[in-house]
This record gives C-alpha cells, sequence and structure tokens, in this order.
C-alpha cells in the first residue's frame, strides 16, 4: 500500500477533485488537445503568452486522477513562468516521472509538481502524469494536431 | 464433479505472487492461461516430433504432419464441423475476419452494397468491414445496442435488405458479457440469401458451439482465449464459400502447381494457408480444446454463469459501483464504472492488490461511446476462479473506494 498513497498523495487526490484552473481560456495565443488512446484521456490546453512569459494558462478535458491533477498541478505552477524556463520544467518533469537521476536543484524548482515522483513505480501510469506537459510543449510549437503519447 | 483446486494446480502461473499478495487473474476476456497439458504439449512437440509439415519424406516431417492435421481434426470436433476441409488456421480472430472480408467478401461487392454488423462489436469485426468498404463503395449499417446491452433485434428486419451482402456479429460481447441470440438473426438472413459470420472469440471459451446447428456460414476465434498458445486461430467457413474464395496469400504449401505462367491452386483448405504455419500453435491449441473437452464446456459453463451470478451479486452491493451491461444473457464478464473514479486508477490500485482487471475502451469505442462513458473496469472469470476470488475483487474495489475518497 505504501508505493499506492506515494502514488495517490492527498495533493494528487484534492487536485483531481478540485482541478483548479480548469476552464476554456477566451484569449488565448496558444493551444492545443491531447489525447492517450491507450485510457481515452483527452484534454485542451489554452495559454496566452505575451512577451515570452505565461499570463494565463487554463485546461479542460476528463482522465484518470494521475492526469487531470498533474494539468492542474501544471497550470498552477506554469503561470507566470518564462518559455524558457517552461522547456527546462518540461525536461525536469520527464526525468522525475521517469525515475531518471536529478540533482537536487532540478528537484527543489519543480517545488510541488515533485509528488509525481511516485509515478515512476508504476510504468503504466508515466504517460497520464506527462500528457499535459506534451499537450503543452505541442501548444507552444503551435502544433495544431492533438498530442499523441502513443 | 468440478475439482476447482485439482483445476487450479493445472495451471503454474496462477500460484504466482503479485507485490506479495495472491494473483487473482480476472483478465480472461483479453486472454487466458495456459494448463500444464498445452504447456507440455508444445515441449513435447520440440524434443519429439518436430519438422516441417507436409511434403517432407522422412520420419519426423511425417509425424509432425500427423500432429497437425489431428489438431484438425480436433477442432473440427470441438465445433462440430461436418469437415476436416472445412477448418481453415489463421493467427487469430483478426486474420480470420480479414480473410473473410479479403477473400469472400470484397470480389463480391459493388458500390451501394451494405455490410451490416452490430454496435457492440470489438475493433477486429469493424475495421476490415471498413476497409473492405471504402475499397468497394459498400457501406457499414449498424444492428443498434439498447441500454442494458441487449442487441436491438427489433430493427433487423428495416436493416437486413437486399443490398446487405453479409452480417457479421459477434456471438457475446467482450466489454458488456452480452450473449447474443445468433440464431435468428441466421435464420433471417439465410431467408434472404444472406452468409453470417460469428465472431466466436468470447463465446468459445464459455459455451458449446455446434456450426453445424448454428448454420452460420463463418466462425472464427482464436486460440489464446481458450487456454491454447497466442498466434494461432481457426477460421470455420462452409465448404461451398472456400471453394468459391479466392487465395488470402500466396506462398508455400498453398499451390499444386506453379510455373511463371500460370499457379494451379492447392485444396481447401490449404488453399488459405500459404507458407509454413504456426505448428507448435496449432498442436498447443488442439491440447487446449482437448483439456477444455475433458473438463466438459457444459460444466465449465454452468460454473462459470454461478461465478457470475455470485459477482454480479457482490459488486451490486457496492455502493457507487454500475455493472455496464446488464443482459438477462451473459458470459462471465462484468464491466463496472465507479462513481467519481476513473477506470485507470481503479486498474492500478486493484492491481498492487494482486487483482488483474482491464481497464480501457477494450476495443469497443462504440460501446463506450453508447454509454458516454470513456472506459470501464472489466472482470473476466474463468473455470479456474473461486468464490473467494470474487470477494478478494470486492474487497479490492472498496480499497479504491477507500483510497481515493
Amino acid at each position: 500500500m505504501s508505493e499506492l498513497r506515494e502514488l495517490y498523495q492527498e495533493v494528487i487526490l484534492d487536485h483531481n477533485k478540485n482541478p483548479r484552473n480548469f476552464k476554456k481560456l477566451e484569449l488565448h495565443s496558444h493551444h492545443a488537445h491531447g489525447h492517450n488512446p491507450l485510457c481515452g484521456d483527452k484534454l485542451e490546453l489554452f495559454l496566452e503568452v505575451a512577451d515570452g512569459i505565461i499570463k494565463d494558462i487554463a485546461f479542460v478535458g476528463s482522465g484518470c486522477a494521475i492526469s487531470t491533477s498533474s494539468a492542474s498541478l501544471m497550470t498552477q505552477f506554469l503561470k507566470g513562468k518564462s518559455l524558457e524556463e517552461t522547456r527546462q520544467h518540461f525536461e525536469h518533469f520527464h526525468d522525475l516521472v521517469t525515475g531518471k537521476e536529478m540533482d537536487e536543484e532540478a528537484l527543489d524548482a519543480l517545488g510541488k509538481l515533485a509528488v509525481f515522483a511516485g509515478v515512476r513505480e508504476f510504468p503504466a501510469r508515466v504517460k497520464c502524469a506527462s500528457l499535459s506537459w506534451h499537450t503543452l510543449i505541442n501548444a507552444l510549437d503551435s502544433v495544431e494536431e492533438a498530442a499523441a503519447t502513443e | 464433479m468440478f475439482d476447482i483446486n485439482r483445476i487450479r494446480s493445472d495451471f503454474p502461473i496462477l500460484g504466482t505472487k503479485v507485490y506479495g499478495k495472491s494473483l487473482v487473474y480476472a483478465d480472461n476476456a483479453a486472454s487466458t492461461q495456459k494448463p500444464s497439458q498445452v504447456i507440455d504439449s508444445i515441449k513435447d512437440l520440440y524434443s519429439n516430433h518436430y519438422a516441417n509439415i507436409h511434403r517432407g519424406v522422412h520420419h519426423l516431417s511425417q509425424k509432425s504432419t500427423a500432429l497437425y492435421e489431428g489438431a484438425r481434426g480436433t477442432v473440427k470436433d470441438f465445433i462440430n464441423a461436418s469437415k476436416v476441409e472445412e477448418i481453415v488456421f489463421v493467427r487469430g480472430t483478426t486474420e480470420g475476419v480479414n480473410l473473410v472480408a479479403s477473400s469472400y467478401l470484397e470480389p463480391r461487392l459493388d458500390p451501394g452494397d451494405e455490410i451490416l454488423i452490430s454496435e457492440m462489436e470489438h475493433h477486429s469485426n469493424i475495421i476490415p468491414w471498413q476497409l473492405t468498404a471504402e475499397r468497394t463503395g459498400a457501406k457499414l449499417k449498424i444492428i443498434p445496442l439498447l441500454e442494458n446491452g441487449e442487441l436491438d433485434i427489433s430493427k433487423l428486419p428495416d436493416l437486413l435488405t437486399p443490398q446487405v451482402k453479409l452480417v457479421a456479429v459477434t456471438h457475446m460481447s467482450n466489454s458488456l458479457g452480452t450473449l447474443n441470440d445468433i440464431s435468428p438473426i441466421i435464420e433471417r438472413a439465410h431467408n434472404m440469401g444472406i452468409p453470417v459470420l460469428v465472431d466466436g472469440a468470447q463465446s468459445i471459451a464459455h459455451m458449446p458451439i455446434d456450426v453445424q446447428a448454428l448454420d452460420c456460414d463463418f466462425f472464427v476465434f482464436s486460440g489464446h482465449k481458450i487456454y491454447g498458445p497466442t498466434g494461432i486461430g481457426v477460421l470455420y467457413a462452409k465448404e461451398d464459400h472456400l471453394l468459391s474464395m479466392k487465395p488470402y496469400q500466396g506462398g508455400g504449401d498453398m499451390i499444386m502447381n506453379v510455373s511463371f505462367e500460370k499457379t494451379e491452386y492447392n485444396d481447401i483448405p490449404y488453399k488459405f494457408e500459404a507458407g509454413t504455419p504456426n505448428i507448435e500453435g496449432t498442436i498447443g491449441m488442439a491440447a487446449a480444446l482437448d483439456y477444455v473437452s475433458g473438463l466438459g464446456i457444459e460444466v465449465i459453463d454452468s460454473y462459470e454463469q454461478e461465478l457470475l451470478v455470485y459477482a454480479t451479486e457482490r459488486f451490486s452491493e457496492i455502493e457507487g459501483l454500475q455493472i455496464i451491461g446488464t443482459a438477462p444473457r451473459k458470459g462471465s464478464i462484468i464491466s463496472f464504472v465507479l462513481d467519481g473514479i476513473h477506470p485507470h486508477d481503479v486498474g492500478t490500485i486493484m492491481d498492487m492488490e494482486g487483482v488483474a482487471v482491464r481497464t480501457g475502451h477494450h476495443c469497443t469505442q462504440p460501446v463506450m461511446d453508447y454509454y458516454n462513458i470513456p472506459a470501464t473496469t472489466r472482470v473476466s472469470l474463468s473455470f479456474y476462479n473461486t468464490m473467494g476470488e470474487i470477494d478478494e475483487i470486492a474487497k479490492a474495489i472498496s480499497k479504491v473506494k477507500e483510497l481515493m475518497g
């Protein structure tokens, strides 16, 4: 059970039940759809970027607790961050959930997102945690097709 | 007498521990585990009898050929086909459906013709027809679902038009468990001269199959869903159909005479078995069918119905759990959703309790769309499951609710 508690931490359960920034942004500069065909998770991500800074970010969609809470926590975390930092955080987050070695600085920089470290014990669920982040990169790269984790 | 302990001891994998807990394997609709009798048959083949089949004049080739062709006889008897020539070995249900779509149906289709399938089909009984329809200008028509997971047969008279060139329908739904009463469908189609393919991927392991009594034109199933190896399956087709069909693939063993100008094809069923076949799979599948026959498929059926009744009762007691698929006649499959908890989370937590279930759309996205859900959690039971295991599954579901609050 301890691995499960590690995976489904309170903050993850909370963000699953009450996802933050869960809305469409009428005014947005970037937008992308994400889809995990394996489990049917779908999300739509909106960003308002100005002067290289994420001014606003929001999402809608449906998915499992890991994918929903990951999207929710990501939007909270990235608001106000520069695009350059954002791409670096993507790399760090990817390392975190896939179980790569990380230095303390990179881990500290992820702040609250460190709750997703438990995902590394569940290889089948890595895609759930990273769906919102892949969608983010697609939105920033302005890739029009749905981001797919498969 | 159904000796569950003896039966379980035939399946070495059932003794596995998962995260320190005894495995409860409830993903049998995806694939079944293998008894020692099947595992040993493959070991015996490679240890004592193996060589390439047909053509060889040497001793081992003849032994191998006898086992391979013996397996065809075992399949014929198991589904009560009238002749061994009607049994074509394929890779599985999927290849069987594709073979019929390419070799039987496609040459007979004109633009505007129709193929009738149902809303509960597995993707493997949708996409081959879709591809054929795209190539010929034909179109798919769908027998709709009812809320309880049965097919709305009342729509059949409207759907069965003279344009329909084939009906393809599942015998048992892999995501809902529904057992379809296919005899009236076959009878009605035959009254209009329309052939019927039955997808037996799920039904084969759970109930007696008699293709002559059903009078279906085609019946397909996979070895691995009836305790046999993967990569082997069966297409049963009435002899007249096979005789009228063009080859599926070209290659060795499917020919009588070859020159660069013209090739004369081999007799059925060899005409449809190009290349060196899956010899070990075929022999392993025959061992599996013998195993099932040894237990008695009627005995299996009645025990699994007891499991289904008990599991349905136990799961129905769980607050917030809704069973998807409540047809009056079902095989031992229980799909469900839990209020506010995504099936993927359910699957991970149950796995940590040692319970193997499937979560997702089960390759039946139209069924998920019908119920407006992204996925379900599916418990699919076999004769080696026990009442005690159903209690363990129910406990694991309670654990999910506890953890996810």
